[in-house]
Parts: structure tokens; C-alpha cells; sequence
């Protein structure tokens, strides 16, 4: 029964990284496919959590926080592309 | 873009950039016995300071944190010849390690191996040549 409902859970989350990928192919403009990105992200990091109460083991918990470190410093990254054009600033502007 | 100001990021970066460093410290001792060990240390750590670099911009950063990261390659590589070539004053072939057990005065028994060694020179490795690739590519014009 558990088992039924984490591989839906899992099934569901796939169709969402589907509909998001849609949104990264067809997205009107950059800030459109960033979001996107940081979605995929999210479901990945829920569905690798899914996955390791299927499995049963604790040794992902790790590739969880990871990959929320990574979608942030990404996002941060690419944000910061569109807001100035270049990522790390020669110095501190205010 | 005149009068842009980064405050969120630069609030929730003296946050987050403590816990990044955290985690990879925790990431290199844990590898021992769990998932983790000195090269994904090493990205979390320079993923740490590439937050900071990213939300303060270089000159401030460089005041910040006065380290050559050019020069933490030679010193990890040496920590990791110097740790293998250690095992040379027991008698014993290149890169043997050993393990004890010791007694320290707040966490109480604690295995100490000398991998540990050699892994801190793989974690200094690896944060000198992620952080020389990031700020090279930055500093071209």
C-alpha cells in the first residue's frame, strides 16, 4: 500500500519536471526558464527523498541538501547575470 | 542599472554562506563512515565562497578573506605526498595507513585515522583549483 503511493507520488512528480520542461522549451523570455530550472530542482529534491524512503537508507539525505545548495547558488547566479550582465562585481557599489 | 541594492541577498547570504561552510566541514569528516569525504568538502566549502564573492563582489571579499587560493594547491598536494611518504618511517610501503583510537577531552573516545591526512589534502586541492578556475575566468576581460 505505502509502496502504491510513493511510486505515484514519484509517477506525479515526473509528470511535474515534464510540464516544467515545457515551460524551459517554449518560455518567452530567460527569467521564465530560470524558474523553470529552480523548479526542476525542487521536484528533483523531493523525488530523490521519495526514492530513499523506497529504498530505505539514509545515505541520499546529503545529495538533498546539495542539491538545494546548488538550485540556490544557480539561480543566484543566473539572477545576477540578467541584473548586471557580468557575475562576480570588480567591487561593492553602494 | 543605478541604485540597485542587494540586501535580501546580502542578508540571507551571511546565512547561508555560514551553514554552506558547515556543511563541508561536516561533509569532510563525516567521509569516513558515511557519504561525504575531502572532494565534495572542498566543493561545498568553495561553494561558500563563491556565495560570498557573488553577493559582496571581489574587492570586498578579497579584504575579507586575504588567502592566495594559488597557493593552497601546492599546500594540499604536498600534505597528501608528505602524509603518504610518512608511512616510509614504520617500514612500511607508500601510502599505508593506520588508525587508533585516542581519548579527547570534550568528544570522548574518537578514532583518528591517518586517511584523514590525506584527505585534508585532497580538500585543499580541491577548493585552491575550484576558486583559481572561478576567479581566473572572472578577472578575463
Amino acid at each position: 500500500m505505502i509502496d502504491a503511493m510513493l511510486y505515484a507520488a514519484l509517477t506525479l512528480f515526473g509528470v511535474a519536471i515534464v510540464i516544467t520542461l515545457y515551460r524551459i522549451v517554449v518560455g518567452p523570455s530567460l527569467p521564465d526558464r530560470i524558474i523553470a530550472l529552480d523548479m526542476i530542482g525542487v521536484n528533483l529534491i523531493t523525488a530523490i527523498a521519495i526514492i530513499s524512503v523506497i529504498l530505505g537508507t539514509k545515505a541520499f539525505l546529503d545529495v538533498i541538501l546539495i542539491l538545494g545548495i546548488l538550485a540556490f547558488i544557480s539561480t543566484i547566479a543566473f539572477s545576477k547575470y540578467i541584473e548586471r550582465g557580468v557575475i562576480i562585481d570588480r567591487k561593492r557599489d553602494d | 542599472m543605478a541604485g540597485t541594492n542587494n540586501l535580501i541577498l546580502r542578508t540571507a547570504t551571511s546565512l547561508i554562506s555560514f551553514l554552506l561552510l558547515g556543511f563541508g566541514v561536516y561533509a569532510f569528516f563525516a567521509g569516513h563512515n558515511s557519504p561525504g569525504g575531502g572532494f565534495i568538502g572542498g566543493l561545498m566549502t568553495s561553494g561558500a565562497i563563491l556565495l560570498l564573492y557573488m553577493s559582496y563582489g571581489m574587492k570586498t571579499v578579497n579584504q575579507m578573506l586575504p588567502i592566495n587560493f594559488k597557493t593552497m594547491i601546492p599546500v594540499g598536494l604536498l600534505t597528501a605526498v608528505l602524509t603518504s611518504a610518512g608511512s616510509f618511517l614504520f617500514d612500511v610501503p607508500f601510502l599505508s595507513h593506520t588508525f587508533g583510537y585516542f581519548y579527547l577531552p570534550i568528544f570522548g573516545e574518537v578514532e583518528l585515522a591517518t586517511a584523514m591526512l590525506f584527505d585534508l589534502g585532497v580538500y585543499l586541492t580541491v577548493v585552491g583549483v575550484v576558486m583559481t578556475i572561478i576567479l581566473t575566468i572572472t578577472d578575463d576581460q
